[in-house]
């Protein structure tokens, strides 16, 4: 075999591996969710949006990923920059950070779950210290911005190690000559964080948001954990009508727009983070 | 006005020290060029000056103002890098203008002075490009254009020549050189090519060790070296050492010959001589011809003095062969001496 053709048959296996496994469901959820007894039609479609939950679930769903990611693209750029400056110490930090990346999302849910309950942690601090009377139901429908918070809170919690580790190794690839050189130009810390460091990240960035914005998109278990079927989502409903209503063609219409907003997502990553060839490192 | 002034200036790097009480002055719009061998500390030293680097102890004072707290940016400095350190997510143009940018200035002026410095490095034709998209030696003019454009009063460069080729090597010399007279700004600038050190410096510190060991002219640096490791590490082939011992007042043993020297009151002293200092002539040295490469304008032939290396620079005339015996007249006013103890001219 040639050299040139090398490379290629080493990927094939892993290319064969996602066309079974990725295209082939992707293709029978597809035909899923506009197929019916008489062949194509958008009778699923139809069902998931007039049914009233599935505006709340989307909205749901968008407004949480567009609170939880920027909370946590700001918190791990900060902690990032601390920890690169780091000169002791550097790995130790970073393992007590990624602790929570070790936990599946239920655990989490369940973590902060027996921290809200009104049997929960935050309800005994608060009677301990004699500022409430009695347990208050935090995660009750009647409040449902506690459970947002909440949901809010445990992603956070959750998740913003990961795009920490992502870019802490994409700073690590910054040369120092160029902070030094801002630095002699006359860049303050703040100039150089803007200047050097975000321009010189997007790579790093746009892998980190990427990935934290589809994972946001399928939030699931934290939800159901906390709020139970209070708080729809996109994902929570593709299980209902999966598992409750036992109907497969709306989930896989489900299935079907939190791809969308995924692939949506990532084309708009993609693009407002792209580095021209020219100017790459 | 910019006089820097580096005061019993030392730097450890844990148990291990860099540099060894630095005293140096560089007056206003001189050009300094610190030389010596890889590891000796000029990157060090000049990166304290920069603010990039703490000195251990000691103080810095550019024009006037002592500079060793302050932060590079409020130092009045501008620096070009060994790797150039052009940002790679900006297009040449706003390279240059990024340390106006950050001064604020209005877009008029950082338009002339992008323009003007641009011109004056001819590289106006690529003021659009990125740096990936330009060759080193044109990666090098951006760096120099950057830091001109700052109008600083102090530019400091590492080895900004060394990873071009030999060719544009000569060529960007002769062109720094031309560009900074004019700039009139105080220069310092580190390199281990002694030819690039001669050919640019007013004054040359000759470093070995973490120490200062001369601070002079070029052509005194070459001339009349103050220890003898100057004298071996500038000049290409390098000087020539004999040990010599004392005959009487002023007369001295070198190699079987008499030579006049100084009367230091010691027994025993090393002279010194440079290869291109000495003429074929009867009652000299006498040499035995090891090597010989005709260079051109002149052959260097490398002999054996009393069983040690010598070498001598001769006029491309002379015919010599491998094995011959020479007799090799030294300069009398060009012969040095130096204590074979503290290494130190005498
Ligand atoms: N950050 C550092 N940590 C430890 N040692 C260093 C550091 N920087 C320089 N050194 C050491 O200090 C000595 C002088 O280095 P440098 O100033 O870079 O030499 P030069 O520029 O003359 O080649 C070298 O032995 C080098 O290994
Ligand atoms: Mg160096």
């Amino acid at each position: 075999m040639t050299p040139r053709f090398l490379p290629y048959a080493l990927l094939l296996p892993a290319t064969l591996f996602l066309l079974v496994f990725f295209l082939y469901p992707f293709v029978q959820i597809a035909v899923l969710a506009f197929s019916g007894p008489e062949g194509f039609t958008l009778q699923h479609v139809q069902t998931m949006t007039s049914h009233w939950k599935f505006g709340t679930a989307l909205t749901n769903t968008i407004v949480l990923a567009a609170i939880v990611v920027p909370i946590q693209l700001v918190m791990a750029l900060s902690m990032a920059s601390i920890v690169t400056k780091l000169k002791t110490g550097r790995s130790a930090i970073l393992y007590i950070f990624t602790i929570p990346l070790g936990l599946s999302d239920l655990a989490a849910g369940i973590i902060w779950l027996a921290i809200f309950e009104q049997s929960g942690f935050l309800n005994s601090v608060l009677y301990g210290l004699g500022i409430i009377e009695q347990p208050i139901l935090f995660l009750g429908y009647q409040n449902i911005w506690v459970i947002f918070l909440a949901v809010i809170l445990a992603e956070v919690w959750r998740a913003t190690a990961i795009v920490m580790v992502i870019l802490v190794s994409g700073m690590g690839l910054i040369p120092r000559e160029y902070y030094e050189a801002a630095e002699v130009f006359g860049a303050s810390p703040w100039k150089r964080f803007v200047k050097i460091t975000l321009p010189m990240l997007r790579p790093s960035l746009q892998s980190a948001l990427i990935l934290r914005t589809l994972a946001a998109f399928e939030v699931f278990a934290v939800v159901v954990a906390l709020g139970g079927t209070t708080l729809p989502v996109l994902m929570g409903e593709t299980f209902q009508w999966q598992f409750a209503l036992q109907d497969r063609n709306v989930a896989s219409a489900y299935a079907l727009v939190i791809l969308a907003i995924s692939i949506a997502s990532t084309l708009f990553f993609l693009r407002v983070l792209r580095v021209p060839k020219e100017a790459r490192i | 006005m910019a006089e820097i002034v580096i005061k019993n200036v030392a730097k450890s790097f844990g148990s291990f020290k860099a540099l060894h009480s630095i005293d140096l002055t560089i007056s206003d719009q001189e050009f300094m060029v610190l030389l010596g061998a890889s590891g000796c500390g000029k990157t060090t030293l000049l990166r304290i000056v920069a603010g990039l680097e703490t000195p251990t102890q000691g103080e810095v004072w550019i024009g006037g103002r002592r500079v060793d707290h302050l932060p590079p940016r409020e130092r009045g400095i501008a620096m070009v890098f060994q790797n150039y350190a052009v940002f790679p997510h900006l297009t040449v143009f706003e390279n240059i203008a990024f340390g106006l940018r950050m001064k604020k200035l209005p877009q008029a002026e950082i338009d002339g002075r992008v323009t003007r410095t641009a011109e004056l490095m001819h590289i106006e034709q690529l003021l659009k490009r990125y740096s990936g998209q330009l060759s080193g030696g044109q990666r090098q003019r951006v760096a120099v254009a950057r830091a001109l454009a700052m109008e600083p009063d102090v530019i400091l460069m590492d080895e900004p020549l060394s990873n071009l080729d030999a060719l544009l090597r000569l060529e960007m010399r002769a062109e720094l050189k031309g560009v900074l007279a004019a700039s009139k700004t105080t220069t310092i600038y580190v390199t281990h090519d002694q030819v690039e050190a001669m050919s640019l410096a007013d004054r040359i510190s000759v470093m070995n060790q973490g120490r200062i060991v001369q601070a002079a002219t070029p052509v005194e640096v070459y001339r009349n070296p103050a220890a003898r490791f100057v004298g071996s590490f500038i000049g290409n082939p390098p000087m020539n050492f004999i040990p010599a011992t004392r005959e009487g007042e002023g007369r001295w043993n070198v190699a079987g010959i008499t030579v006049e020297g100084p009367d230091a009151g010691r027994e025993r002293l090393d002279f010194a001589i440079r290869p291109e200092d000495v003429d074929i002539a009867p009652g000299g040295l006498k040499a035995t011809a090891r090597v010989v490469e005709p260079l051109g304008a002149h052959t260097l032939v490398t002999t054996e003095v009393n069983g040690a290396m010598f070498r001598a620079v001769l006029d491309s005339d002379i015919r010599v062969s491998p094995g011959d015996e020479l007799s090799l007249v030294p300069k009398p006013d060009r012969v040095r001496w130096f204590d074979p103890e503290t290494t130190a001219a005498v």
